[in-house]
């Protein structure tokens, strides 16, 4: 490799780290609330509507956007494409902290936070909510496995745990990354088949029992993308070297990945017959167009153009739409395709609910940025030395 | 780069099959009781009295109703039940007048359906919801963790939730009085205490004829529907009436009971896990491949260079 992944010597202390701790001071302080009284003070959560943002953007979408992790994984690591190893520590640092961050989601969600192990006691197998939970248990302590080497670089020489662990791990480390990649496979999908228990209390745009199929497929062709956004966010908010050089490559892959998930979800759609009220303007069409049009074949044919490919910026708006479609999907089958069959208002996220996803997303930025200034992740050059 | 696309083709190939691979799992099996108990509802008898939502109320030792019990304007207001009311009785004017040209109201019961193939119980992360064999869907909050993933599915929006509890909050819904059903002789409050025995309390079979007979003798009085009989693959509450049950708040559901396509699905990709075990196989062999090529490889030759 022609660069080492190594800490990044900038000040700590931006403007935009300050804004990063008001909105984690925020979450803390609604989630103070919601433990004195209860989930009904900060959030809009009802008999009607069970899950609200919290499930279905942080949990959902937190999930789908943590795939950079397993799918840099296998290409780099499986697959031996070597040259992509410059953005797996990225990629894995953000996988690490997305689900330690879809866990606390859970655990502030669920009514019994402090019995938030009882799944791996009383097990229900007929529940994909089961097999979901057990998996991202399972991945978040992978992950974090994953990244002890990057840990022992830095401090192996202090801490002697570390450099032990870090030799045991060099002989066992692809058990770990296989098992990374299966997990995720099995998750992303199970988190699909969630909804398809409720056929009647979902629109029928996103009621398929394909929808495990759609998920993990979204979840291939997202994994890329996220890498390209998230590395553009660092390389260009740190001045570093834009990495060009890997992320067009992955933006080639992205087509096809795209492509197979593009092609079966308009299948489904056709086969099923669903898209019959596409037009007919509610919400859920609405909705549904956003998702599908920006969201996959916009950036979808952005990207056929080789110029987009190469160029930095179009490349991350491509990028980042196909995120963001994702993001949308997510929510689209969690929240806006939700029919209470008995509601007489539908559900909007609460102030509180706002606060906490936000919170939570920053808290998230902040760990990143602390890592990265701290431990050996990036790779990508000063842009002073290199140019 | 053909390389690591056909890679990637491999598992995308591999992925889908298993998300679509119906034929490693024996077909989908019911695993409703064989003979439950149930409570036949006949709306043509009910009088709107609320007695059995006051007998729910003591029997289950809930808290007092926000209306008073004897105030019957709020039969009019559609209420659901909810953390502290297991059923309530809502009033529907459908149009039907008597001989004397006023309108009659059409009463409904509405509680837990105490399903047969329950969406709540196939979904429960912990199963601390369960069917059990006297028909009772019945809640351990020892083993709930809170998740309201049972709330989300159960296509009558039935079970509730104590929301305004910060630690110790509760899935609430009617119980079928399974202590007392379980004793001989034993009724739900609601049935037992109801003055004009709308609610009949006793075997889902013999309920089924019941219903039957009922329709049959006064084939111009009832609907030829018997609610809950094929509903969501069938529940041990059962209801017939004299009008359209679309017009008094009931859903049309389809007759497949609501867990077969997941629990297909689940048993079908995680059967003793053989697909995350194959996986696991094809990934170590294609890992092994690479890893053999890669040092066989003298020259650390640059790859990827094709965009
Ligand atoms: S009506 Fe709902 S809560 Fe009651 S058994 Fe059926 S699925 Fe469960
Ligand atoms: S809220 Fe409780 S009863 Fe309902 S699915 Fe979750 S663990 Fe089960
Ligand atoms: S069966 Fe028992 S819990 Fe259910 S509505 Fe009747 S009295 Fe209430």
């Amino acid at each position: 490799m022609t660069h080492k992944p190594q800490p990044i010597d900038r000040p700590f202390w931006t403007p935009g780290v300050l804004v990063m701790l008001a909105l984690m001071i925020g979450a803390a302080l609604t989630l103070i609330v919601r433990y004195t009284y209860g989930l009904a003070a900060v959030t809009n959560l009802n008999n009607h509507y069970p899950w609200g943002i919290w499930i279905g953007l942080d949990v959902a979408s937190g999930v789908a956007l943590a795939a950079g992790g397993f799918t840099t994984a296998f290409l780099a690591h499986i697959l031996g494409r070597h040259y992509y190893e410059a953005v797996t520590r990225p990629a894995l640092l953000t996988a690490a902290l997305g689900y330690t961050f879809v866990a606390l989601a859970v655990f502030f969600d669920i009514g019994r936070s402090w019995a938030i192990w009882k799944p791996v006691v009383y097990q229900n197998h007929t529940s994909a909510l089961f097999e979901v939970a057990m998996c991202v248990m399972a991945y978040v302590t992978v992950l974090w496995i994953e990244f002890i080497p990057v840990l022992a670089e830095r401090l192996g020489g202090k801490i002697r745990l570390l450099a032990f662990l870090d030799r045991i791990l060099d002989k066992t480390m692809w058990v770990f990354i296989i098992l990374g990649v299966v997990l995720s496979c099995m998750h992303q999908s199970s988190l699909g088949t969630l909804m398809v228990i409720a056929p009647t209390k979902t629109s029928p745009l996103w009621a398929t029992p394909l929808q495990p199929l759609l998920f993990l497929t979204s979840a291939f062709a997202v994994g890329y993308p996220m890498v390209i956004v998230e590395t553009t966010i660092a390389t260009s908010s740190l001045r570093l070297e834009s990495e060009m050089n890997v992320l067009t490559p992955l933006s080639r892959i992205t087509i096809l990945l795209l492509g197979v998930y593009l092609a079966i979800k308009v299948g489904d759609l056709v086969s099923r017959g669903a898209y019959a009220t596409l037009l007919d303007g509610s919400a859920q069409s609405n909705a549904f167009l956003v998702e599908v049009g920006l969201g996959v074949i916009l950036p979808w044919v952005m990207l056929l153009f080789p110029a987009v490919r190469r160029s930095r910026r179009w490349l991350f708006t491509a990028a980042l739409l196909i995120v963001s479609g994702v993001m949308l999907n997510r929510f689209n089958v969690f929240v806006v395709s939700f029919k209470a069959p008995y509601a007489n208002h539908p559900y909007y996220p609460a102030i509180g609910e706002i606060l906490v996803t936000a919170g939570a997303v920053a808290t998230i930025f902040f760990l990143y940025r602390l890592i990265v200034t701290w431990f050996p992740v990036l790779s990508a050059q000063r842009q002073e030395v290199s140019r | 780069m053909t390389i690591s696309r056909r890679g990637f083709l491999g598992a995308v190939g591999i992925a889908g099959a298993a998300s679509t691979m119906p034929g490693t799992a024996q077909a989908w099996q019911s695993k409703a009781p064989p003979d439950p108990y149930g409570c036949l509802v006949d709306l043509t008898r009910c009088v709107g009295c609320r007695k059995c939502e006051q007998a729910c109320k003591e029997v289950n030792d809930l808290p007092e109703p926000a209306v008073k019990f004897d105030d019957l304007t709020v039969l009019d207001a559609k209420r659901r039940p909810d953390q502290n009311t297991f059923t309530v009785i809502n009033r529907y004017y459908t149009g039907r007048i008597d001989e004397r040209d006023k309108l009659v109201p059409t009463f409904v019961k509405v509680q837990c359906m105490h399903c047969q193939d329950p969406a709540c119980v196939s979904a429960c992360i912990t199963g601390a919801l369960t069917k059990k064999d006297n028909g009772a869907v019945h809640y351990d909050v020892n083993k709930c963790i809170g998740c309201r993933y049972c709330m989300a599915a159960c296509p009558f929006e039935i079970p509730a939730y104590e929301y305004d509890r910060p630690i110790l909050p509760r899935v609430r819904k009617c119980t079928f009085c399974f202590e007392r059903i379980s004793k001989e002789g034993g009724k739900p409050g609601c049935a037992s205490i109801c003055p004009v025995e709308a609610i009949t309390f006793g075997r889902r079979s013999e309920l089924l004829t019941l219903a039957r007979g009922r329709i049959e003798g006064d084939p111009g009085k009832y609907i030829d529907h018997i609610y809950g009989e094929r509903e969501v693959g069938g529940t041990s509450w059962l209801y017939i009436s004299n009008v359209e049950f679309g017009k008094v708040g009931f859903q049309k559901l389809p007759t497949r009971p609501m867990p077969q396509t997941t629990e297909t699905i689940q048993s079908s990709l995680f059967s003793y896990l053989w697909s995350p075990l194959a996986l696991f196989g094809v990934l170590g062999a294609v890992m092994g491949a690479t890893s053999r090529k890669h040092d066989a490889d003298t020259h650390d030759k640059e790859d990827g260079h094709d965009a």
